[in-house]
Parts: C-alpha cells; sequence; structure tokens
C-alpha cells in the first residue's frame, strides 16, 4: 500500500532528515515507526501525505507515484488518508462533532450521512456524549480522540498518526493503541510513528527504526 | 458497520458520493459558507461598520460627483439652444435693405428664424445696458451697423451656414456665437473625465482596502485554513468564505454609499428648487432612484469580490501545512 523507493529528504539548509529510504508496507499491516527525536519520521509521514516532495526517490501509494500528483490532486489524495496528530490540529473554535465532520464536510455528503457518521466515529472513540463540547474543555487524552474521530469519520484507507500518544498515561496510551488495532482489522493501513518503546513492543506489529534518516530495521 | 472503518473496497465506493450529492454538497457549502461569513463580518460590527463607512464614502463620492454632472448636463441641455449667426451689415447698409434681407433669409428652409436689431435701437441698448449712456450721448455718429440674427434651422451646420452669409454683397462680418457653447460642452467634457478619473482611483482604493482586509481575515484564520488543508480541502473550499466575507463587506459599502449619495440629494434638494423657481425653471434634481441605489450595491458586491479574489490568491496559496 505505501511505498518508499531510495527516498532521500534534504531540508534547504542541507540538513539530511531522510537518507536512501526504501521500505513496503501492505494493505492489512499495522507498522510502528520509531528512532530518536529529530531521527525523520515526521519527515517519512510528510512524504506520505504530500506535505513534502522527496528530494531524491520515489514514493508510491496503493501503486501511485506519488510525484505524477500535482498540486490541483493533493486534496484527494489527502482524503485517502486519516491524519492523527500530536498537537491534535483542531479547530478551536468549533466543537467536537464540527471538528469530526471537517472531512465529510469537504467531500461532500449530506447532512444526514455527515450525521450518522460522526456519530458513529464518536461513539467508537467514546465521545459521544461530548459532541457539543468546544476542543479547550476537553482533557488532552480525549482531544487526541476528536483528532482520530477526526481521523477516520472519512472511512479512509490508510490511517497515518504522528506521536499519537504524546503526553498520555499508560493506561489510555494503550487503549488508543487498541484503537488503531481496530480499525487495522477491519482493513485500514496504519502507520503510527512513536517514541513509546515501551509500549510498541508490547504489540506484535512490525518496528521500522530510523536513525539519523536512515533505515535501522524493520523495512521488509 | 455502523462504526468505525469500512472495509476498503466499500470504504472507496461510499467515498465516492454520486454527482447529484456532490452537486448538493457544493451548493449546500456556498450556502453555509455564506452565511457563515456573514455571522463572522456582523459578529464585530465595530470594525466592520467602519469598513463599510471606508468603502461606502469611497464610492459615494465618485457617485455623487457623477449625479451632479448629470445634472448640469440636464440643465446645460435646455440652454442647448441652436447656435446664433450675427450678421454685422456693411456700413452702407441702411436700415431698409437690412430690413429687406432680414425678411429674405428667414424664408429660407434652412433659417429657423432672422431677427433685425437696427442700429439706433442697437445703441440705445448699449448706452442702457453699458452705463455708458453720456459718452454714447456725445457721439456724433452711431458706430454700430444694423445687425441681423439668424438661427439655423435645426439640423443644419451653422458654420456652413455662416461661411454662405458672410459671402452676401450687404454683409461686413458674420460671427458664429458658438464659442460659449463649446466652452461649456469642454467644461463638461472635462468634468467628465475628472469624475472617471477621480471614480478610477478609487474603485481601486477600495478594491485595495478589501484585499487588505481579507488578507487580514486570512492570517487571523492561518491555523484554521492549515487544519482545512490537512484533511484534504481544496483551494476552492478555503477560498470560498473568504469571497463570500468580501462579498459582504463589498454590499455593505455599496448600500452606504447609496444611502450616503440620497443623504446628499435630500439635503440639497431644498436649496436647488429654491433657485429653481427663482429662474423660473422647472429644474428638478435628479436622484439615483432605485435602480441606481441597487447598481451601486452591486458594484460594491462585484468590488469587493474583487478585492477578497486578490488578497486569496496572494495570500491564501502560501499557507500550507508544515
Ligand atoms: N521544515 C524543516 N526545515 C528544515 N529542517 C527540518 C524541517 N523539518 C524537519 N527538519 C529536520 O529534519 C530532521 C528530521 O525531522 P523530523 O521532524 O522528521 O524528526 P522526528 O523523527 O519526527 O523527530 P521527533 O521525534 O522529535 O518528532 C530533524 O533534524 C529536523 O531538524
Ligand atoms: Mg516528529
Amino acid at each position: 500500500m505505501i511505498q518508499f523507493e531510495r527516498v532521500s529528504k534534504r531540508y534547504e539548509e542541507g540538513h539530511d532528515a531522510l537518507r536512501e529510504i526504501s521500505l513496503e508496507i501492505a494493505r492489512d499491516e499495522l507498522v510502528f515507526l520509531t528512532g530518536h527525536s529529530g531521527a525523520g519520521k515526521s519527515t517519512l509521514l510528510r512524504l506520505i501525505m504530500l506535505m513534502d516532495r522527496p528530494t531524491r526517490g520515489k514514493v508510491r501509494v496503493d501503486g501511485r507515484d506519488l510525484s505524477t500528483i500535482g498540486s490541483r490532486g493533493i486534496p484527494l489524495h489527502r482524503r485517502q488518508i486519516g491524519v492523527v496528530f500530536q498537537n491534535h490540529q483542531l479547530l478551536y473554535d468549533r466543537n467536537v462533532f464540527d471538528n469530526v465532520a471537517l472531512p465529510l464536510v469537504i467531500a461532500g455528503y449530506d447532512q444526514r450521512e455527515i450525521g450518522r457518521r460522526v456519530r458513529a466515529a464518536l461513539d467508537k472513540v467514546g465521545l459521544l456524549a461530548r459532541e457539543r463540547a468546544l476542543p479547550v474543555t476537553l482533557s488532552g487524552g480525549e482531544q487526541q480522540r476528536v483528532g482520530i474521530a477526526r481521523a477516520v469519520v472519512g472511512r479512509p484507507r490508510i490511517l497515518l498518526a504522528d506521536e499519537p500518544t504524546g503526553n498520555l498515561d499508560p493506561n489510555l496510551s494503550a487503549e488508543i493503541m487498541s484503537l488503531f488495532e481496530a480499525f487495522n482489522q477491519v482493513g485500514v493501513t496504519v502507520l503510527i510513528a512513536s517514541h513509546d518503546l515501551a509500549l510498541i513492543s508490547r504489540l506484535q506489529h512490525r518496528i521500522i527504526t530510523l536513525r539519523d534518516g536512515q533505515l535501522m530495521g524493520g523495512a521488509a | 458497520m455502523a462504526a468505525g472503518p469500512a472495509p476498503r473496497r466499500e470504504g472507496a465506493s461510499a467515498s465516492r458520493a454520486r454527482l447529484a450529492d456532490r452537486y448538493r454538497a457544493w451548493r449546500d457549502h456556498h450556502s453555509l459558507s455564506a452565511a457563515d461569513s456573514l455571522r463572522r463580518v456582523l459578529a464585530s460590527p465595530g470594525s466592520s461598520l467602519l469598513t463599510w463607512l471606508v468603502i461606502g464614502i469611497a464610492m459615494a463620492l465618485p457617485a455623487a460627483l457623477g449625479i451632479a454632472l448629470d445634472n448640469a448636463r440636464n440643465v446645460s441641455g435646455s440652454w442647448d439652444s441652436p447656435a446664433q449667426i450675427s450678421l454685422f451689415m456693411q456700413a452702407s447698409v441702411d436700415e431698409a435693405s437690412a430690413a429687406e434681407l432680414q425678411q429674405s433669409l428667414s424664408l429660407r428652409g434652412d433659417v429657423e428664424s432672422a431677427q433685425l436689431i437696427p442700429r439706433d435701437a442697437a445703441l440705445r441698448e448699449f448706452a442702457e445696458l453699458s452705463g455708458f449712456a453720456d459718452v454714447v450721448a456725445n457721439l456724433d455718429e452711431n458706430p454700430l451697423p444694423n445687425l441681423v440674427l439668424v438661427v439655423p434651422a435645426a439640423g443644419v451646420d451653422p458654420a456652413v451656414l455662416r461661411a454662405e452669409f458672410a459671402d452676401l454683397a450687404q454683409v461686413d462680418q458674420a460671427v458664429l456665437d458658438m464659442a460659449w457653447v463649446q466652452r461649456l460642452n469642454n467644461i463638461m467634457e472635462l468634468g467628465r473625465r475628472l469624475v472617471l478619473a477621480l471614480g478610477g482611483l478609487l474603485v481601486l482604493g477600495v478594491v485595495l482596502i478589501l484585499g487588505n482586509t481579507i488578507r487580514l481575515a486570512i492570517e487571523s484564520r492561518r491555523d484554521e485554513i492549515v487544519i482545512v488543508k490537512l484533511v484534504g480541502g481544496s483551494n476552492a473550499f478555503v477560498r470560498r468564505p473568504f469571497l463570500y466575507t468580501g462579498l459582504w463587506y463589498g454590499v455593505g459599502g455599496g448600500a452606504v454609499a447609496a444611502l450616503l449619495v440620497l443623504a446628499a440629494l435630500y439635503f440639497l434638494d431644498g436649496p436647488v428648487s429654491n433657485l429653481a423657481r427663482l429662474y423660473q425653471s422647472g429644474f428638478t434634481l435628479q436622484g439615483i432612484g432605485l435602480i441606481g441605489s441597487l447598481q451601486l450595491v452591486l458594484l460594491g458586491g462585484f468590488l469587493g469580490l474583487a478585492g477578497a479574489w486578490l488578497a486569496v490568491s496572494r495570500h491564501l496559496g502560501a499557507i500550507e501545512p508544515r
């Protein structure tokens, strides 16, 4: 589903964030991406969702070479990918329902369908009761779960998460990881960048390790 | 399936909403954006009112001048009497033969009317009007020639007629009294161009003011734009609310302009009709009317869109998720 072929990313300052990365992630996989801070995890995720372009090499998503997607094609590409950000990236002047509904509004679903799907997604993350709440009235973990609901509400084929458990307590982290596993079980390709080695090594999934932009293991 | 992600095949087909649904969603988003933008504009009434006033004043100025010009043209239109040709007789031509000429000229098809002003009458009139009665009384001889005033018939080129009359034996000089009409027309043309230039400048100003207002709106919603783009919002989607914001500012500004012009006309109407009555003229001040007001509002809306478009195309592209 996701393929990297000798991908390098050099930022303008001449810093190599990724060097000659080749890896493949199959459709039904859940894969962890780990490495020290600055290893290039976020950069790798950014390339997949076209927030950035590689300096060299090819990235393919669902068989499609991303370099063939122009700036007009980016929105459509992003709609098939759900993303969970460490800093949530919520709209703080809209309530939980509207935040989760955003991808559906963008994709052009009608109001009834939006209501149905948003409630289903909120139910899944256990926030159905808070749909009218503003994000600032929620705890960090609850905000993170709003972000997850928004990422999955459009039923994407790929789910990316950048430090989804960054500042959550162990119980909540484990809970959120099992949410991702549930999505993976219904066929979503999941890629999670995380520092939390203790947590991810307990779960039985492939772990890709980066160090200084280079692949250390798990690329198979 | 109600909760959570669907298996990928179904997920793919379900996310491909039908065309009719797409259209309805697109329309929905338009009305949603329009309402949301209006709500935001009204949410800060102070600064919105200021924007409306600035735009309204900038639009009212050329509009009012244009109306003033139209009115001036109406007035001068009523003066736009046919040109008049003054035929000064040779000194040797006496009053009787001048009258003869006047008779024959007034029978011509290309002459509307011809009037004889005998030299004695002319001198008397001059003495009365000029205040030089003493000087005139001391003259040995009347220095003025007999004069025939000819008004050309409608559609006749007065210049051609003048040239023909100038060749008549009795005529010393034929003068076309059009200079003042021409001068007036030139002044009107100058005024028209000044209003156009001023209007152009102010329209540009309005577009820039609105562009800047929208730029600020874009800046203040930068985070939101980034998020919308991250979850797959197209440029058109992101642009839409800002275009509506521009439209609302412009429409409001146009309405303010129409109100200002109406107020100015109301303010001037009394004095003008008094003046007209003094001059026994049926002249009344021409307003902007409903159509004119609507045009101002429409123009405002158009300028608002233009300004928003300017801002959006310059600043929205620069806001990308980082
Ligand atoms: N926009 C940018 N411009 C320049 N350099 C950047 C940019 N983004 C990241 N980098 C650099 O690229 C390297 C990889 O960054 P990246 O964010 O991918 O690391 P990371 O593995 O996600 O780290 P962390 O765990 O701290 O989030 C870092 O050294 C960082 O300084
Ligand atoms: Mg990172």
